[in-house]
Order: structure tokens, then C-alpha cells, then sequence
């Protein structure tokens, strides 16, 4: 039903993306992509995959921007993908309910079964989160490893998005956001994390912490040691070092 | 926004259809219109064959239009769905008017009345798929509904005109109500395309990355060297000077011919009334087209911010 | 839901696989533990192994698409004869028996004549510990590996400096350090590990300084970027010692305890002994005493040695110390902030505020852990105190013509400020830190290469001075690369850039047969392409092939593959044994050694066979001693598992350290295990030990760890390794250019070894830039962390993130050139010129334009479309980089060799024309039994389940 729970539970699923130490490297992008041909949602269909228009179905991306202008400014890498929104118009769009949030953490679904292709989700999502697959004619998304984050075979530990567990610097981080008390909601807080384009009203749960300004070394200028300016090399003459 | 083939001629043949269709329904209602047989056949042929055509052009942008009747589940939600839904309930009232006058050759007054009244909730739906999108600005706006209501009562008319002319009823309204909607459609077509060069989407590179409070932002790298479906599906780009032609050719094609065509068949043998009311047809037709092309292919989607956009 | 609506069927427990085997990444030089998921005999999910040293659980995105790698339809099927024109990529099916027949005639007659005539190169080979021993058996100096146009640079300066070096050899505390400075590293082969250090390092809020002309990759996080002139670090780095000298901000106690800054350094101009340490008659080194007023063991802790002074020896010579000579040279204005700022474009003020930082987080802010050790005297230490400054450096300091210097001055920026091997600072990885140089020497030279006989020693190592030259008695080359010799004598890695070339020229003398691996030597591993493919197929008057054979070895089809005559199809990294041994490149990190293997997940579906099953199979042919029995039978019938397991380079040590013994429990050195192999896959296939806390620092001079280090046999002795600021074999090949001695440089080459073989660290321009007035820009090229090398174009995952490159260029420059975004501009260096489409950026230094490496390949290569945007849009930079200068003189750093292809200078015009890359080369064929690619691709699909 593409009507959103009307009791939506208190469980917020989703990820806190650190952008001040995010390198670019992509690894949460094809990790996800590993994960996810394989996964709930599989195939991650490819087109044309050796030839001119390779193009396929990605859950996550990972752009680069420069913010500030020349050497003042910063180049941010920027993973995107899926931001499970409170108030997801890409649901609400559905015209057969095959576009879902789930009422006991939040995450928007699309079940491959009920999507016609209409693509009217994708068209709706102001972040790009939508990848149709032309072979299968259905939309996809990020799952958020559905079929990881409770799965029964997998230890503990490794019940968490592919992308988080991957991810090489630990930019990434998964939790429930709906819980103030718990770590990514802490995280958020105390770092300040974003909305993207909170304008458009979609009350994205996923949370974007910005670049920390740069780190200063506080360090007094370094004075000509007057030994040193007096002697020259020979400055060093007189000490008495020990081994 | 792809400007898709079978999306242009879904929305413009059945707004076309459903102008036709309130414009017989509202003719037999006044009495203007008598239900004559042969002139019942083409005009609802038309009307309802432009509608269907429409609607199955649709199916075919689906990638799995055999599901397609699950599209009529989520009405309390989906603009779509609501308009696939009043698609069909508005096919009752328009087969029962269509059929009693060919038929039996009288007007069901229920039926021309709820067939009006579907036409135009219809058409409202189908614009509402548009105008409810919040990241595309050029769709989500006050502009979108009564485009889409005046240019389906425009083109309707058009084609009401050769049928009238065609079966030998020329009158004077439908010329009056071509050149009124032809030029209400052309005022706000030309008011919309001043909202979208006027302004830009609240969103920006910067609200949609949150890198504002560092300075502009400026794409470095894309994800993806090629294109991906994002950008092939969203990222669609006409060339300024395209577009500013195409727009002409809209104004011309799509307004000014045709409503002078139809001034003109007042005054001329019904024989070349016919044949300009054709031409008006065909000249509105590719004006038209061109307006829904356009309608699509400028409009700019807030994903297109994460791939280089500097405005959406 | 609704009736209407049919739930989602979600199968929240799947299994993700049947099986999960472990093993080692090979997508790029990382070598990180993974876990392969298995679905029905398919790989369905490759992951990181947490509990690995290296990667701890993660995995970048080419470890993570290395199932695409490992099902490319670029893959090799069958071992492949040439039957068209070398470069036409015409070949026909063979069977292994023939083509093993085929390369033994070949290398058994060479073997039989004149053993030099084989140039065997491996390229990313990660077996070198085995392919180097192959060539020595064999009997030919001319081996190497890719070194030569990598790091050498890096390798060097820092073996002869420090005793180890960056990435394999040593890495940052990244727990402990509170200020790192970073150059020249976008994205490098310690991948994951600088990825998970930085985000620690972050985290904790040290400071990041990152020195490099572009803002990308590591540089985007840095906290400071220093957007550096191309080949100006080493000023750079050199200002900063002369402001911390003037400031007296130095560890003057660390200099005389670990390194050899009191050493006294004779004074004898014109003397063969000038610049040379003062010795004992035992040959150790002497400083003063200062508490004896007499010359002392510098190497004896009782001592209270001098920093400065002039001394006189007891045999009249004069003599200062080491650290006199660097002071009197830094402390020159000439080294001022203000001369380096002209050179580097970055300001004096800026120069200043980085020395005074380095100065307070080393001298404000040391790091103390309370865990007592024992000097290398005896003598126990209560606590360990650092300086916590890091610095790391890789290809962007070492593919310049003045890299070795450049490189040496961090080392001595480290080794003044205290850090190296200190909390916080630069920690060595074992088996390093090893004698400054490491004592081995390359075998090869004249008298030691006779025909059917095995080398007696490996062909690379450490010249220690002009007598360790491979180099004939008129001072000509004893290597086809010339490594080792006065163009290049501290070649560590040898010079495998060079060896088309030469071998063409027949230049030191012509070879027969050229034996590659996993080297892309017709594309983005030479410089200069369009010459160096005109050398692979250039034909004597007779009309053979003036390289008469060539034989390769590779997985895939890659350009090189076209231009062999003899194809052996390798397989992929999931279809085979390995080995990351400690004899070779080891995965250790600070905290303790350790090695790897790789086992077979898979058995391969083609013809294939890995290539040191190939290389064994061929010693055994060619019955090389130490591959075949005294019966003649192959030694090691079960190919290259059967080797690592019962191969012993010294009594007790083989390639893999881990469980040896007949029972499994020693580690380090001891009897074969049959059983060994098993237990490195039950431990996830590495094995590493972990020193004990008091063996963490100051390996160098640790008691406990030098015991440690040599009973596993890392070093000889239990000596301290002393740092070296002042390298004296340096000095050696200086005086030889001077006249002095029995091995001195050719005439011509006598003034450039006497400047550039300076014992303390130098900076001049990279030749390239004193001689390219007209081209103005320099061009760089970066790795992207998505791609490594070129290995990355066919894997259907990692060519969408990089398809194809662009020239990037900073908007000021831009602006300047009348160039616009997506502009297609012609790059022109004095070789020639290249098409290629333009990004502007901002985050590049301003008189520097970049691209990634290797993106760009020829049409019909990897089993891409010939219509791939690889080659419709990807260029390659290699073509306008010369080998050789306009002079003719090698193109390299004159101290090691190493290619100096980051000194590249361009211009850049505005292009017309399609927007499409040049030059623009004959599309190659697709090799036979290579189908061709699919128009879709949906792996995944097998695997999904649904509840």
C-alpha cells in the first residue's frame, strides 16, 4: 500500500554518512553492488557491459564535488543513495503499491512483483535513489540489505549494509534513527548532520555529517634560536648529549 | 525530464479525446448538437479512440503492462492511479452517451453530464501526475492543471471543427471557442514559459549536497562516465536555442495557424472550411506535440543537481 | 496490504553462500584478506576478512568487483602461437605441450650460449622472492620486476637512509600520531590501510597536511592542502629542516642515539678518502668523544659524541661530524623559506607556520607509553616517548628525476625531528628495519655469468659502492637495462622501462628471447608508445624481428598480449596458489610480520595454468638446479603449492614463515611441514606473529626486537641499525667520479655522478623542466582508488565508475588557455601530441594539469567493444613521456633510474574535430577462443531467492 503507515513505528532505520572523511573510493558503491546482485533485489542488471553505453543498476553511488572556490575550497566525495525519507513522495506516487515503507523500521521497498515500470517512483525521488532495470522492467533501490541487517545466518556483526561494513575509512555508519539514545543518533547531534534538500519537505532519515572545518595546529612561530643565529652550525658545539 | 514518445501522445491524444468528448456531451447538452448518426460514429470514434490510443501508448512505457490493473489500487494516494481509475469509470458514462446516441440516437443527459465531468477529473489527474512531482519545478506549479484542462478543451475543439465541418454544421461557437482557448493556451503557455525562465527550483547544488556553508558547489566527478538511467530518464538537456525555437513553432503551429484557420473557415465554402479545419488539425497536432515534447524536455529534475546542474 | 497487493516475499535469512573459502585479493598490490562466498560452486560475494592484518574486514571497490575480474570475457582460454605479423594479433590455438616445448628450445639454447640473451621481467608479479631465484638459476642478470618505473625512488632512499621505507617497509602510527604530513599519494598500494589509518587519524583529531598539486582522493580530507609544484617537494622539505636547524627545533639526543649524525666524515679534499666515514682498524666508525676529548666508537654507548667540531684523528687526518656537514649546508640561506617559495609555489609564510607545527606537536606534544624496553646497550628504558609526527610519501615523490634526493630529505626531515620508529611517528614493518644498506649485492657481473650455469647470487641487491657495479671493464653495462650501472648504479629494482628499448638497439648487446609477465609493456607500462611499439616489430635487413622472441604470460587480453609470439594464459586470482612471503613484498605491518597465500577457490573453466606452475615446469625443462633432482625429475612435481611448502632459500626459511617446523609449531625459521599450506587456510590463509609490546618501537635499536629479528633471520646480527643522514656509499660512487679507485665512471658520466651522488640530500630541477621552456604546464597522472594499474577496463563494474578520463585542468590556467569545461584540447609535449577532453577543477595546483593512469586503452584490447569509450575518450599520458630526455640521456633519477614519468612538461591548444581521444591506433582482434563480450549482464541472478 503507497500509503505511508499511518502509525509509523518508532524505528528509524538508516545510515550517517561522514563526508568530512569520505575519500571517494567507491568501495561502498561496488560492495553494495556486489552484495545486491546476489541479494533481494538481484540481479544489479548491466547493459552493454564491455561496450560503448555501459550503464547498470546501481544502489549507491559515489560522487565528487569542489565546495568553495579554487584553492580555498574543499573536494568532497558524496555517496548517494536511498535516504529511506519519513514522508517519501516516491511511495506515495505508486500507483500499485508496489513502492512501500515498512511500518516496523522505515525502510522504502519496492516489491519486484506489483512494480508495472512506470518509473513515476524515480520521477518522484528528488535524490536519485530510483534505478529502473530495463531487463527485468522493474524499479530498483537500496534495500539496506534487508537481507543482511536480520539475517539469521550471519553473525552478529555482520548484520549491517554491505556499504557499512566495507567502507575502508568508517564513514559510514548504520543504526536506528529513530532512537535518540542510540549511537548514529549521538553521532548526528554532536556532528551536526544534514538533510539533503530539506526543502522539499521529504524528511530524509539517512544523515549527512559535514566536512569538519580544518583542524588548526595551534603552534607559536618558530624563533631563530639565538645559539644557533650567534654560532651558526657550530651552535650544537657545546652540548653534552649521552647516547 | 525524457520527453518519451508514448508519454507525449498518451497525454495529448486523450486530453484531445476528452476535449472532443466534453464538447459533444456539452453541445447535446445545450441542444446545439442533434445525435446524427454518422457524425455520433466519427466524433466518438475519435474522441474515445484518441483516449484509448492514449491510454494503451501508455501501457506501452511500462515495463510490465500486463501488471497494469494493479494501477488502480492505490487511488488514495497516486495521481496515477487515480487517473487510470477515472480513465475507466469515465469510459461508462462516455460509452453509454456514445452508444444511445448512435445507436438510439437520443442524449442520455446523465450520461453526457458525468461524461463531462469525468473528462475533466481525468484530464486534472493526469496534469496532477505532473504538477504533484515536487523536484521538478517546470511541472510542479499553478500553470501545470489549467494547461492541460484549456489545451485538451483547445484541441478537442479543433478537432470538433472538422467534424462539424466535415458533416456540413459549421456554426460560429466553435470558431469563438477555438480562438478563446487557442488563445488562453497560447497566454499561458507563454505565462508558464516566463515562470520557468523566471525562476529556479529552491534547490540547489548546494541544498542537495548540504556543502553550502563551504561555498559553491561545482561537480567534479560524476559516478559514472556514461550515462547512466538517472541521467538518460532525468537528466534529458534541449539546447536553449532549441527550445526558444520550439517554442515559436508552438506559438505557430500550435495557436496562431490554427485559430486563424478557424476564424477563416467562417468565410470560406464549406468545402475549403473543411480542409482548413484539417489543416488546423494537423498544424495544432505538431504545435501541440511540440508543447508536450517541450513540457517534458525542459523540464529539470533535482537529481540533475548531483550530476553538474548548476539550477533545477 | 491489501488483497490486491501480494506481500513482498523478502527472505531476511537467506544464506549467503554454501561455502565460504578464504584467500588474498589480488586486484591491485594491497593484498588484502577476503572471504569468498560460494553459491553453488559460483562466487556469489567477496568480502573482507576482519580478521585479517591488513584490510581488518574491509574491502575497496576493486577487491569488491573481483568477481568481475574474475569472470571477464577478456580472459585468456588456451596458450596462443603467433601466426600473423608481431602486432597483428593473429594467432592460432596451441596445447601446453607444445608451447612448453616451444619456450624450453628457445631458453635452452640461450641457457646453452650466452645465459644473458634471456631478459626476463615480471611486471605486477607478486612472486618475485620466485621468478628472481628462477633467473639466477638460469644464469641471467636480466630480471626484474616493474620497480624501475614505480618506487625504486622511494626503495631506495629509504633502505640506504633508514633501513626500510614506506609501504611495505614501514607504515604511520596511525594510533598514536597527532600531526601527518602526506605527499604525493593520491591513491597507493597500501590501500585499504592508509584508508583506515586516515579515518583513525581524523577521528582523533590530529592534523592532516597533505603536499600534492591535486585535491583529490587523500587530499580531499586533509586538513591542509599544499597544492605543490610538480617536483618541488624535496625544497620544500628542505626549507622546513632549515627553519627547524635555525630554531634549534631538532632531537639532537635521538641523532646521537640512533643515527650516525656523530660520525666523524674525514676532510681530505681531493683525497680518496675524503667525505668518507672516519674508521677504526676494525672498520668501525669514530666520533668524538666529548667526555674523553678523544675519538671514540661511534657505535659504543659510552660515549658522549660530538654534533660539531673539527677534530683531529690520531692519524692527522681531519674529520667533523656528519651532522656538522648538515647543518652548514641547511642552515644556508640559499635553503630559506623565501628561495623555496619561488620553487614551489607555495608561500614562506606558509613554509614557516608548517615548521613551526612540526616543531610543536614533536616537541610540545610527545606521546609517552608506559611500556619499559631495553636499548639496544642493555640498558632498560622506563617508558617509550615519541615525537608523534607521521609522514608518508609514495609515487608522486618518487617518479621524479630527483626522487631519490627528494625522498631522502623526509627521511632525514623524520630522522631530525626524532620520529622514525617513536610513538607517533614512522614505524618500520619487520623484517625491516634491516642494515642501512641491506648487505645484499646484485649478482651479474662480467666474470660471474658463464653459459649452463646458475648465477651465484640474486640479480638485484644493494651496491654498496662502485665495486658492486655490474658495469664491464670500459664502464658499459652488464644489464640489458643498465641497471647497476653509471647511469643507474643504485637500480634496487632494476629498470624494466628500459629494456625494449635496448633490447632493440641490441644496446648493451642483443638479446634472443624477452620473457614477460603481467607487465603491459606495449601500452600503459611504457613510456613513449608509438616508438616503443615500432621497437617490438622492427625488423633487421634479413627481415627477423630485431627482438627476436618474446614470450608472455597474463590472464587477459591485454595489448601486450598482441605483440608476443608465444602467449602463456595465466590464471585468475581466484584459480590458484600464492605466496606474500617475507623473502618478497610481506603484508607485516608495525606490530608484527606476516605473510599469505592465496589458495584456489575456483578451478578454472579454460586451458589455463598459473604462471609459477609454468615457471617451475619450465626450470624443471631446462633442468636448473635447484628445480630438478639429481635423476633430473622435477623437484617440485606438484608445481608452485609443492615449492612454497618444501622450497628452502637458507636452511629453516622458505617462502612462508608461518608454522614450519615437521610439527607446525615454529614460525620464522625452521623444517619443512608437508602440512603447511592447511594451516595457513585453517587461519584464514596468513600467518603473522605479534611482536610483544616492548618489541614495538625503536625496532632499530630495540634489544628485545633485534633478538626477535634475527632468530627468525630478518637481520644477521643483533646490532643496532643505525639511521644514516649522511650515506656514505653515496660519497663512494662520488669519489669515484672524482678519480679515485678501480671502478670509475665513463668520461662523459663523471660530472653527473659527482653532483647528483651527493652523501646529504640535494634538490635541482627534473631534467625535464630545466629543458621544456615551451611547455610550461606540468602533466601528472593519478591513480583513481577505483582502478588499479589497467587491470580494472574490463571488469564491467569498475568501467562504469572509470570509462573513460579526462584532462583535468584548473580553472585559473583555464581561464589563461581560453579553454571552457568539456573543451577537447591537444596536450603536446616534445614527443607528440594527444587529444583529450578537459574538466576544469579547482583543487590543482595552478601550473599543473592531471589524469588518471591507464583508464585510456587501444581499441579492441580487454575484450571491449572497439567502440569502448576506453578508447573513444580514454588517452593515455605515456605517450608524450620520453624514456629518454631530448639529450638522449635516460630520463630518470640519476642516483636509481627509476622513470621519471611525473616530470612530464606540456602545452595545451584548443582541438577541433570529433570529440573523440588521439592518437587513435588499429583496432587489435580479439585473440582466439575469445567470444565475444555479452550485451547484458546479470551475474546476480542465479543467486536470488525469495521467501
Amino acid at each position: 500500500m503507497t500509503d505511508l503507515p499511518k502509525t509509523p513505528g518508532s524505528k528509524k532505520l538508516g545510515l550517517v554518512i561522514d563526508l568530512d572523511i569520505c575519500v571517494g573510493c567507491h568501495a561502498c558503491a561496488v560492495n553494495c553492488k556486489e552484495w545486491n546482485d546476489g541479494g533481494h533485489m538481484a540481479p544489479l542488471t548491466d547493459l552493454d557491459p564491455y561496450g560503448k553505453d555501459v550503464s547498470g543498476v546501481w544502489f549507491n553511488r559515489v560522487h565528487s564535488f569542489e565546495a568553495g572556490d579554487h584553492e580555498c575550497g574543499r573536494t568532497v566525495h558524496f555517496p548517494r543513495s536511498c535516504l529511506h525519507c519519513e514522508a517519501p513522495d516516491c511511495v506515495t506516487v505508486c500507483p500499485t503499491g508496489a513502492s512501500y515503507k515498512r511500518e516496523e523500521d522505515g525502510i522504502v521497498l519496492v516489491n519486484a512483483e506489483t512494480c508495472i515500470g512506470c518509473k513515476l517512483c524515480s520521477w518522484a525521488c528528488p535524490y536519485g535513489a530510483r534505478e529502473f532495470d530495463e531487463i527485468d522492467g522493474v524499479m530498483k533501490k537500496c534495500t539496506l540489505c534487508i537481507d543482511r541487517i536480520y539475517n539469521e545466518t550471519m553473525d552478529e556483526v555482520d548484520r549491517v549494509p554491505a556499504c557499512v561494513s566495507t567502507c575502508p575509512v568508517s564513514a559510514r555508519h548504520f543504526g536506528d534513527l529513530g532512537d535518540p539514545e542510540s549511537k548514529v543518533s549521538k553521532l548526528v547531534a554532536a556532528r551536526g548532520g544534514m538533510d539533503l534538500m530539506p526543502e522539499l519537505g521529504y524528511r530524509p532519515v539517512n544523515k549527512y555529517l559535514p566536512p569538519r572545518s580544518a583542524r588548526e595546529q595551534k603552534a607559536p612561530p618558530l624563533r631563530p634560536s639565538e645559539e644557533v643565529a650567534a654560532k651558526g652550525f657550530l651552535a650544537w658545539l657545546d652540548r653534552m648529549l649521552s647516547r | 525530464m525524457h520527453p518519451a514518445l508514448s508519454i507525449i501522445f498518451f497525454t495529448t491524444a486523450s486530453g484531445a479525446g476528452y476535449g472532443l468528448l466534453v464538447l459533444l456531451a456539452w453541445g447535446a447538452l445545450v441542444g446545439h448538437l442533434a445525435p446524427q448518426f454518422g457524425l455520433g460514429l466519427c466524433a466518438f470514434a475519435t474522441s474515445l479512440g484518441l483516449v484509448g490510443a492514449g491510454l494503451l501508448s501508455s501501457l506501452g512505457h511500462l515495463g510490465h503492462p500486463e501488471r497494469a490493473w494493479w494501477a488502480l489500487t492505490q487511488w488514495r494516494s497516486s495521481w496515477l492511479s487515480r487517473e487510470g481509475v477515472m480513465a475507466i469509470l469515465t469510459f461508462l458514462p462516455a460509452l453509454t452517451f456514445a452508444g444511445l446516441w448512435i445507436l438510439d440516437g437520443t442524449v442520455s443527459r446523465p450520461a453526457a453530464a458525468l461524461a463531462i465531468l469525468g473528462a475533466a477529473v481525468t484530464t486534472i489527474c493526469t496534469a496532477m501526475i505532473y504538477a504533484s512531482l515536487k523536484p521538478v519545478r517546470a511541472w510542479r506549479n499553478l500553470w501545470t492543471v489549467p494547461i492541460y484542462l484549456v489545451l485538451a478543451l483547445y484541441t478537442g475543439a479543433l478537432l470538433m471543427e472538422l467534424l462539424l465541418n466535415a458533416f456540413g454544421l459549421r456554426g460560429p461557437f466553435i470558431p469563438f471557442l477555438v480562438a478563446v482557448a487557442g488563445i488562453a493556451g497560447a497566454i499561458l503557455k507563454t505565462g508558464y514559459w516566463a515562470f520557468l525562465d523566471g525562476g529556479r527550483s529552491s534547490s540547489t547544488p548546494e541544498t542537495a549536497t548540504g556543502l553550502g556553508a563551504i561555498g559553491n558547489v561545482k561537480m567534479l566527478d560524476p559516478p559514472n562516465t556514461e550515462e547512466n538511467y538517472l541521467l538518460k530518464e532525468m537528466g534529458y538537456r534541449v539546447a536553449r536555442k532549441h527550445a526558444t525555437r520550439l517554442r515559436a513553432i508552438v506559438l505557430v503551429l500550435g495557436f496562431i495557424v490554427p485559430i486563424a484557420l478557424s476564424v477563416l473557415t467562417l468565410y470560406v465554402s464549406p468545402a475549403a472550411a473543411t480542409l482548413f479545419s484539417l489543416v488546423a488539425v494537423i498544424s495544432g497536432a505538431l504545435g501541440i506535440l511540440a508543447e508536450r515534447w517541450l513540457f517534458f524536455a525542459e523540464a529539470k529534475h533535482t537529481v540533475t543537481l548531483y550530476y553538474g546542474a548548476s539550477k533545477a | 496490504m491489501s488483497l490486491l497487493n501480494p506481500p513482498d516475499r523478502i527472505d531476511f535469512s537467506a544464506p549467503s553462500a554454501d561455502e565460504v573459502k578464504t584467500t588474498t585479493c589480488y586486484m591491485c598490490a594491497c593484498r588484502c584478506g577476503i572471504k569468498v562466498h560460494l553459491k553453488e560452486g559460483k562466487v556469489r560475494w567477496i568480502e573482507g576478512n576482519r580478521d585479517h592484518p591488513v584490510n581488518k574486514g574491509v574491502l575497496c571497490a576493486k577487491g569488491s568487483a573481483g568477481i568481475m575480474q574474475h569472470n571477464s570475457p577478456a580472459r585468456l582460454r588456451k596458450p596462443l602461437l603467433r601466426t600473423g605479423e608481431r602486432g597483428s594479433g593473429e594467432f592460432r590455438e596451441i596445447e601446453w605441450d607444445e608451447a612448453l616445448q616451444l619456450a624450453t628450445g628457445w631458453l635452452a639454447d640461450i641457457r646453452k650460449t650466452d645465459p644473458r640473451k634471456l631478459a626476463f621481467f615480471t611486471g605486477r608479479d607478486q612472486s618475485q622472492a620466485l621468478t628472481g631465484w628462477w633467473a639466477s638459476a638460469f644464469g641471467t642478470p636480466n630480471y626484474a620486476a616493474h620497480g624501475g618505473f614505480c618506487s625504486v625512488n622511494m626503495a631506495a632512499a629509504g633502505l640506504y637512509s633508514i633501513g626500510g621505507s614506506f609501504w611495505e617497509f614501514g607504515e604511520p602510527d596511525w594510533e598514536h600520531a597527532r600531526y601527518f604530513l602526506m605527499f604525493g599519494v593520491a591513491e597507493d598500494h597500501a590501500s585499504n590501510p592508509i584508508k583506515i589509518g586516515l579515518g583513525k587519524l581524523k577521528g582523533r583529531g590530529a592534523k592532516f597536511v597533505s603536499v600534492n598539486p591535486v585535491r583529490t582522493g587523500y587530499s580531499a580530507i586533509a586538513d591542509e592542502w599544499i597544492g605543490v609544484r610538480p617536483g618541488t617537494d624535496g625544497m620544500l622539505v628542505l626549507a622546513l629542516i632549515h627553519e627547524l636547524l635555525k630554531a634549534d627545533k631538532i632531537d639532537a639526543e635521538y641523532l646521537v642515539r640512533y643515527t650516525n649524525a656523530p660520525w666523524l666524515v674525514i676532510r681530505a679534499p681531493g683525497k680518496s678518502d675524503d667525505g668518507l666515514f672516519a674508521r677504526d682498524e676494525k672498520g668501525r666508525p669514530l666520533c668524538w668523544d666529548k667526555r674523553r676529548s678523544a675519538v671514540g666508537d661511534a657505535l659504543s654507548a659510552e660515549v658522549t659524541p660530538a654534533l660539531a667540531g673539527t677534530y683531529t684523528l690520531p692519524d692527522g687526518r681531519m674529520a667533523v661530524p656528519s651532522f656538522q656537514l648538515l647543518a652548514e649546508r641547511y642552515l644556508d640561506p640559499a635553503y630559506a623559506p623565501e628561495k623555496a617559495a619561488a620553487i614551489t609555489g607555495v608561500s614562506a609564510e606558509t613554509i614557516r607556520r608548517l615548521a613551526a607545527e612540526l616543531a610543536q606537536v614533536a616537541f610540545s606534544e610527545t606521546v609517552t607509553l608506559d611500556i619499559p624496553w631495553t636499548d639496544w646497550a642493555g640498558r632498560r628504558q622506563e617508558k617509550m616517548i615519541g615525537r608523534p609526527v607521521a609522514m608518508h610519501a609514495m609515487r608522486g615523490i618518487s617518479a621524479h628525476a630527483n626522487g631519490f634526493h627528494t625522498c631522502r630529505a623526509i627521511h632525514l626531515l623524520q630522522m631530525l625531528l626524532g620520529t622514525i620508529d617513536v610513538p607517533g611517528g614512522f614505524r618500520f614493518k619487520p623484517p625491516f628495519p634491516r642494515p642501512a644498506p641491506p648487505a645484499v649485492k646484485p649478482a651479474g657481473k662480467p666474470g660471474q655469468i658463464a653459459p649452463g650455469q646458475a648465477m651465484k647470487g640474486p640479480p638485484l641487491g644493494f651496491p654498496a659502492g662502485p665495486e658492486d657495479l655490474l658495469v664491464e671493464a670500459d664502464g658499459r653495462a652488464a644489464r640489458l637495462d643498465k641497471a647497476y650501472s653509471w647511469e643507474a648504479p643504485i637500480a634496487a629494482h632494476g629498470l624494466m622501462h628500459l629494456v625494449v628499448r635496448n633490447a632493440w638497439a641490441g644496446d648493451p648487446y642483443p638479446i634472443d628471447t624477452l620473457f614477460m609477465y603481467m607487465a603491459n609493456m606495449s601500452w600503459n607500462s611504457a613510456m613513449n608508445v608509438p616508438e616503443t611499439l615500432a621497437m617490438l616489430t622492427d625488423k633487421d635487413a634479413s627481415g627477423a624481428y630485431k627482438i627476436p622472441h618474446i614470450i608472455y604470460s597474463d590472464a587477459y587480453a591485454s595489448e601486450m598480449v598482441s605483440y608476443a609470439d608465444l602467449v602463456l594464459p595465466d590464471t585468475t586470482y581466484l584459480e590458484r596458489w600464492d605466496c606474500i612471503s617475507l623473502l618478497d613484498r610481506p603484508i607485516s605491518d608495525a606490530d608484527g610480520p606476516a605473510d599469505a597465500i592465496r589458495q584456489p577457490i575456483v578451478k578454472p573453466d579454460r586451458d589455463v595454468r598459473p604462471f609459477q606452475d609454468v615457471v617451475l615446469d619450465l626450470g624443471a625443462r631446462l633442468g636448473l638446479p635447484g628445480m630438478v633432482n639429481e635423476d633430473g625429475s622435477s623437484k617440485y612435481p606438484g608445481g608452485y603449492p609443492d615449492y612454497l611448502v618444501r622450497h628452502e632459500r637458507a636452511p629453516g626459511i622458505g617462502p612462508l614463515a608461518g608454522w614450519r617446523g615437521a610439527d607446525g609449531g615454529g614460525q620464522g625459521a625452521g623444517a619443512v611441514n608437508p602440512g603447511q599450506l592447511d594451516r595457513y587456510v585453517e587461519n584464514g590463509c596468513f600467518w603473522r606473529h605479534e611482536l610483544k609490546a616492548d618489541q614495538r618501537y625503536f625496532k632499530h635499536a630495540n634489544a628485545s626486537y633485534l633478538a626477535f629479528a634475527k632468530s627468525v633471520g630478518f637481520v644477521g646480527s643483533t646490532d643496532p641499525i643505525v639511521l644514516q643522514l649522511y650515506v656514505e656509499p653515496l660519497q663512494k660512487f662520488r669519489l669515484a667520479a672524482q678519480g679515485h679507485g678501480p671502478v670509475q665512471p665513463p668520461d662523459p658520466l663523471r660530472a653527473r655522478v659527482e653532483k647528483f651522488f651527493d652523501p646529504l640530500p640535494i634538490w635541482y630541477p627534473p631534467f625535464e623542466h630545466e629543458t621544456a621552456d615551451d611547455f610550461p604546464v606540468s602533466a601528472l597522472t593519478q591513480r583513481p582508488m577505483a582502478m588499479y594499474h589497467s587491470w580494472g577496463s574490463q571488469n564491467a563494474w569498475l568501467r562504469q565508475i572509470h570509462g573513460a578520463n579526462r584532462l583535468y585542468v584548473g580553472r585559473r590556467l583555464a581561464e589563461r588557455e581560453g579553454i571552457t569545461d568539456d573543451d577537447w584540447v591537444w596536450i603536446e609535449s616534445r614527443l607528440g601530441k594527444v587529444k583529450a577532453q578537459v574538466r576544469l577543477m579547482d583543487g590543482v595546483n595552478p601550473d599543473t594539469v592531471w589524469t588518471w593512469n591507464a583508464i585510456g586503452k587501444r581499441s579492441g584490447a580487454w575484450s571491449l567493444r572497439p567502440d569502448a569509450p576506453e578508447s573513444e575518450r580514454g588517452f593515455l599520458l605515456n605517450h608524450l613521456i620520453g624514456d629518454v630526455l631530448a639529450d638522449g640521456s635516460p630520463n630518470a633519477d640519476p642516483v636509481t633510474g627509476q622513470a621519471a614519468w611525473y616530470d612530464l612538461r606540456v602545452r595545451l591548444s584548443k582541438a577541433d574535430g570529433a570529440p573523440r581521444s588521439e592518437p587513435r591506433l588499429p583496432t587489435l582482434p580479439r585473440p582466439p577462443g575469445i567470444s565475444e563480450p555479452p550485451s547484458v549482464l546479470r551475474y546476480g541472478s542465479r543467486f536470488r531467492g525469495r521467501a
